[in-house]
């Protein structure tokens, strides 16, 4: 069942003036519950405004949103109900720390939402386990930590809304290649833990290609394709021209494929690329 | 949204006026002001009058700016007109009631401030007008510059000018960012009681605050690898060039400063 939907989706930045410009051009989209999504785009192709519209903090020029079925402007007041349901954590989101303490500052989100404190502790120590953070790390100051605690710290403010769609705006952005793949795999987690949709914007073909289910392409404000990953990167030369790649692996695959080797097609992680190799050099030492 | 700000006056079109040295610029205004106040009557208020006009068509800046600028002080003249009209007391009387007098003296001087302040409003707003906000600063530290001598820190002062306002935009973009993430998370900004609101904005401000730190300490640090040490020998790259319309336009303002200095002596002379 889809639970995120938009019909005819269009957002102009200042409509009626020399500097109007259509950010997001007539997007019709699908987004199945229960999925993780990769969301990817070259800069400026109108992402950023898009995944803005979800949860309501841009008001779509023409078009609608559908949340679960329901049109999320059909009320005004009731906006900022969407917003509990439709998490969006954004790039840098580090910035955005304000409290004295990291459990404070996590709560935010849950004191908005009206929640109790027994119910807001439950969540911010589950939401603490789930990203890996120390308990002891929850009486400190955010301003003390590092770049990287200080993302997750961010990232669980919005976590423990237990949305049911949480989209990120390229989390790993600055982190180290170790620090990626941890993000990555508790993102994942989060997502089968909860059960709930994921939209991940990253500028990574390997990460959307080992973590995602579905991938968003955007090309010049209009959707380019909503489709499985394997099927996106076939239209490798497509990608191509609209500045995006396929992941790196791809191509060493291709070469060997070109070269006379035995490789299927649709390896696009390196893991499937490490059990392709080894089935071929077993062959070979038989 | 925050972008739609204005950030300083600046009317970027193709005029003479906007080509004109900023220093020049700068006195003539002070010329204008000095005509203005200096003025005590009529007659001094057209030359003023004249000089505005003149270069108000020279700038091609359409009036409607002009009438922007005067709109935020429209309470201020009606006030000023006001305590004019009631308070002085010269000349024939026209109308009384109780204690309340409005003599002829009085609707002349409320007219005459009216079209004093107006005047000094356009006239200094085509200056902001027709120079950018960069070219002011520069011009601002090239004419205090004597005051070097007296150890008063121009250069240093001119380059806070300059950085504040190359950050202006950069902060409300900042701004702008915060706010959507406070309000993905069920912040309430534009609702709620006087001190809800007062205490929504804690939310914003201390980010904002600790981002501002942060760029300041980054930009220091950047201007010292390339070893920043002041004003002393440091050459621009936009270099202020005085020119022969410059002059001109300097001489055609002396002359009608003469013009209002030799009306006001007749007049009191008369």
């Amino acid at each position: 069942m889809a639970i995120l939907k938009t019909e005819g989706l269009t957002y102009t930045y200042s409509a009626g003036t020399p500097f109007e410009k259509t950010a997001v051009d007539n997007v019709n989209l699908s987004i199945e519950k229960n999925t993780m999504v990769g969301v990817i785009g070259h800069t400026g192709s109108g992402k950023s405004t898009l995944i803005q519209h979800f949860n309501g903090l841009l008001q779509p020029t023409s078009g609608r949103v559908l949340l679960n079925g329901r049109d999320i402007w059909e009320d005004k007041e009731k906006i900022r109900e969407v917003r509990f349901q439709v998490g969006l954590v954004f790039q840098y989101p580090e910035y955005q720390l304000f409290e004295e303490t990291v459990y404070r500052d996590i709560a935010f989100g849950c004191k908005n939402m009206g929640l109790g404190e027994d119910e807001t502790k439950k969540r911010i120590l589950e939401t603490a386990d789930m990203l890996g953070m120390e308990r002891a790390l929850l009486n400190r100051s955010p301003f003390a930590l590092s770049g990287g605690q200080k993302r997750r710290v961010a990232i669980a403010g919005v976590m423990v809304m237990h949305p049911e769609v949480l989209i990120l705006d390229e989390p790993c952005a600055g982190l180290d290649p170790k620090g990626r793949n941890q993000m990555l795999h508790q993102i994942r987690d989060y997502q089968k833990k909860s059960g709930s949709t994921v939209l991940l914007v990253s500028h990574s073909m390997e990460d959307v290609a080992e973590f995602t289910q579905k991938l968003l392409v955007m090309n010049h404000a209009k959707l380019f394709c909503y489709d499985d990953p394997p099927k996106v990167f076939r239209r490798a030369e497509k990608l191509q021209e609209m500045g995006l790649k396929v992941p790196q692996i791809a191509y060493v695959m291709g070469e060997l494929r070109k070269k006379g080797y035995n490789i299927p097609q649709d390896i696009y992680t390196v893991s499937q690329a490490r059990d392709v190799l080894l089935k071929l050099l077993g062959k070979g030492a038989e | 949204m925050l972008k739609d700000i204005t950030l300083g006056q600046y009317f970027p079109v193709d005029s003479i006026l906007h080509k004109l040295d900023p220093r020049f610029k700068i006195i003539f205004t002070m010329i204008l002001i000095v005509m203005l106040f200096a003025g005590n009557s009529m007659w001094t208020l057209a030359i003023g009058g004249i000089f505005v006009l003149m270069a108000q068509l020279l700038s091609k800046i359409p009036l409607k700016m002009s009438w922007k600028s005067i709109k935020p002080i429209l309470p201020v003249l009606v006030f000023t007109a006001i305590l004019n009209l009631f308070l002085i007391d010269s000349g024939e009387e026209l109308w009384s009631w109780k204690f309340i007098k409005i003599s002829e003296g009085g609707i002349t001087t409320s007219i005459f401030m009216i079209i004093r302040i107006v005047l000094l409003i356009i006239g200094s707003s085509l200056l902001t007008y027709t120079t950018s906000p960069i070219l002011l600063t520069d011009a601002i530290e090239s004419l205090m510059s004597p005051l070097k001598k007296v150890k008063f820190p121009v250069h240093e002062m001119a380059m806070m000018m300059s950085i504040a306002l190359r950050f202006i935009p950069t902060l409300l973009e900042e701004t702008d960012k915060i706010m959507s993430a406070q309000k993905a998370r069920g912040a309430m900004l534009d609702s709620g009681k006087m001190m809800d609101r007062a205490k929504a904005l804690i939310p914003i401000l201390i980010p904002l605050f600790v981002s501002a730190f942060r760029r300041a300490e980054e930009l220091a640090t950047a201007m010292e690898c390339r070893c920043y040490r002041g004003g002393e020998g440091r050459t621009r790259l936009r270099q202020l060039k005085s020119e022969k319309r410059d002059y001109i336009g300097l001489v055609i303002c002396l002359l009608f400063l003469t013009a209002s200095i030799a009306v006001n002596l007749l007049q009191t002379g008369g």
